[in-house]
């Protein structure tokens, strides 16, 4: 007997029994569309997360300023300004591992255009900050150096900003608001980065030249920054280089000694990024795991079925090898059958996986990762499945003696 | 066992010295075949009878080969196939041997055709070759106009006949058949024995089992079995199909 003789004995023996086929499939179907399912969401999560961490900046790090303490009371990270504005351009000058860094201050300030008023959070800063942050102009243009040298009264509008002071859609580039009744002109505006995974608007920002902000609206601190740093590493790698090189810079310029506590923070978002996905692979591994549990539940199932269907057949079994069938011919042909039952139902499982995963995806409004790695993986591992599962009943029947069999009801 | 000298035949298709097979139950041996000696030449037609527990059964299955002797020799068509392993025994019945049996054994669900393509199957013979091979066999047993039919859709007699067909399918040297008629009525028994008959007539070597002395007078040789020995073996001229029904009627 050829082996390419047996799959079409396979296929006859199972569509005898067309809804007992059917439900023995289901185990592995079942499997099969949640590892594919549970894995692409998987990937879609994790996608997600990466796609919110490159919206918040690329190798950002964050440097805070230190804590107060009145009265034992600590005010947290922040609460008492101690970065200095040579802290900032030590930091450039010096940490190797940064690119750029800009400072970050920011209050909630009323915008009013001609006929609309919306408190939002105004950001003073350097022209850096759009490259920190991944900003990119939809219209107009940033502010430069030049604005910051200068004191300019410009102003970029994120767009959620845009839509309150102008209306959805409406070019606002060259029209002035009053901010605290001072007169601001528009240069340009944000392309839309939508929603933080927090709920918090990316687009719900107006951003002018540090030097105005501090004249028109914080009022100046000294030398003292009365806000945050933000810093960009020159690649992911270098975010802990780069933390640790401003920590030096910064302990150095604050003249710590080494018993003293850093009375500033660096925070390094790669490294929550990374957390992140960590937690995200975890999960995925998790739920591929169940999965594969329910996979082998159908593999049993299979192996269940195939040894009722020997008893079963025991008759049909000593005939076939009354007329010739070789024990090894009756191993393969039940072999066969239960690697059949388990591809086919690898087959529509991958199907079913897919559309489910395509359904979920779209649910969560999740990036559709589909990865046919895992497909074939998963098909691979239902054939594997039906091996296993179906060694034990079909070596039953091969050692089947055939006068008994034949005797058998 | 005398008869044996009673033929100068020169092929011997089976030969048997010495055939032992013992069960062990508990503590007593049972002798299901005792020291047994059998000469079987070509193009015989071979009827054993005998009551239950006579042994009859323990020797067609080892004369199929699909049991194994304690003790002896056992040598089809010029081999020894004693000592012959699970699937080489397999080999021998898909190659040398044809099974009819008493309850047919048809693969329900399943065209006549493919039934009698079964053995060919095992042998590795290609699709064209086994459908042609078994659309004759099918037609030599007088079922060439029900290749589709299954074996719910046929008569007792037509089922018997396709398994007839897939005895011989195969070509086999020999067709073993265990109570051919054992569920049949008379008539069909008649029609299937005629069937037997004219497959022996064109060279076929038949053994079959039966405990009707009438359907035995078919045969052109009778042995009885008892306790595990051959006490009767005979040559007869065969009845040939008809005259039995007629001399019942």
């Amino acid at each position: 007997m050829k082996f390419s003789q047996t799959v079409p004995l396979a296929a006859r023996a199972l569509l005898r029994n067309k809804t007992r086929s059917f439900l023995t499939m289901l185990g592995v179907i079942i499997g099969v569309a949640s590892v594919i399912s549970m894995v692409t969401v998987g990937e879609g999560a994790k996608a997600r997360v990466a796609g919110v961490f490159a919206a918040m900046g690329t190798n950002l790090l964050i440097v805070l300023s230190g804590s107060t303490s009145s009265g034992g009371m600590m005010g947290g990270f922040g609460s008492m300004p101690t970065l200095t504005w040579e802290d900032l351009r030590a930091i450039r000058r010096d940490a190797r591992a940064v690119r750029v860094a800009a400072p970050v201050l920011s209050s909630k300030v009323t915008l009013r255009s001609e006929d609309a008023n919306w408190t939002t959070a105004v950001v003073g800063t350097t022209p850096e900050y759009f490259q920190i942050r991944a900003l990119t102009i939809a219209r107009g243009s940033p502010f430069s150096d030049a604005d910051v040298d200068s004191g300019g009264k410009v102003v970029v509008l994120g767009e959620t900003v845009v839509t309150r002071l102008f209306g959805a859609g409406v070019d606002p580039v060259g029209r002035t608001i009053r901010l605290r009744g001072v007169p601001f002109s528009v240069i340009g505006t944000l392309q839309r980065k939508g929603q933080s995974p927090m709920g918090q608007d990316y687009d719900d920002v107006a951003m002018l030249p540090v030097s105005t902000f501090q004249a028109k609206i914080q009022g100046a601190l000294g030398k003292y920054v009365p806000g945050i740093i933000a810093v960009s590493a020159i690649s992911p790698d270098d975010t802990y280089r780069a933390q640790a090189q401003i920590i030096g810079i910064l302990r150095d310029n604050h003249r710590l000694t080494s018993a003293t506590e850093d009375d500033f923070s660096v925070r390094n978002l790669t490294e929550l990024a990374t957390a992140q996905e960590q937690g995200t692979k975890a999960l995925t591994g998790l739920l591929a795991a169940i999965a594969v549990v329910s996979l082998v539940v159908g593999g049993i199932g299979i192996m269940n079925i195939m040894l009722v269907s020997v008893t079963e057949r025991t008759r049909e079994i000593g005939l076939r090898m009354a007329i010739g069938a070789t024990p090894g011919q009756v191993l393969l042909q039940f072999l066969v059958e239960a690697v059949a039952l388990a591809t086919t139902g690898g087959v529509i499982g991958v199907t079913l996986g897919v559309v489910l995963a395509r359904v979920v995806a779209e649910r969560l409004s999740l990036p559709r990762a589909l990865r046919v790695d895992m497909a074939l993986v998963s098909f691979c591992f239902s054939a594997l499945v039906g091996v296993v599962f179906g060694f034990y009943p079909a070596r039953r029947a091969s050692r089947l003696n055939p006068i008994e069999a034949l005797r058998s009801e | 066992m005398s008869t044996l000298a009673s033929t100068s035949a020169p092929r011997p298709v089976i030969e048997v010295e010495g055939l032992t097979k013992t069960y062990e139950l508990g503590d007593t041996v049972l002798h299901a075949l005792d020291h047994v000696n059998l000469r079987v030449e070509e193009g015989e037609f071979v009827a054993i009878m005998g009551s239950s527990g006579s042994g009859k059964s323990t020797l067609m299955n080892i004369l199929g080969c699909l049991d194994l002797p304690s003790a002896g020799r056992y040598v089809l068509a010029g081999r020894d196939v004693s000592k012959l392993d699970r699937s080489e025994l397999a080999h021998v019945r898909n190659r040398m041997l044809g099974f009819v049996f008493q309850s047919f054994n048809l693969l329900p669900r399943t065209s006549a055709q493919e039934n009698v393509e079964l053995p060919l199957v095992y042998a590795g013979v290609g699709s064209a070759e086994r459908a042609q091979r078994s659309r004759a066999a099918l037609e030599r047993v007088g079922l060439g106009d029900r290749l589709q039919h299954r074996p719910a859709q046929l008569s007792g007699g037509q089922q018997q006949r396709v398994a007839i067909a897939r005895a011989i399918v195969n070509r086999p040297r020999i067709v073993l058949a265990d109570e051919p008629t054992g569920n049949l009525d008379s008539k069909t028994s008649d029609q299937v024995m005629g069937l037997f008959q004219a497959l022996w007539s064109s060279g076929l070597t038949i053994l079959f089992v039966t405990h009707e002395p009438d359907v035995a007078r078919y045969a052109s040789r009778v042995i009885t079995l008892k306790d595990g020995h051959i006490v009767t073996d005979t040559r007869q001229q065969p009845r040939l199909v008809g005259e039995l029904s007629k001399g019942a009627a």
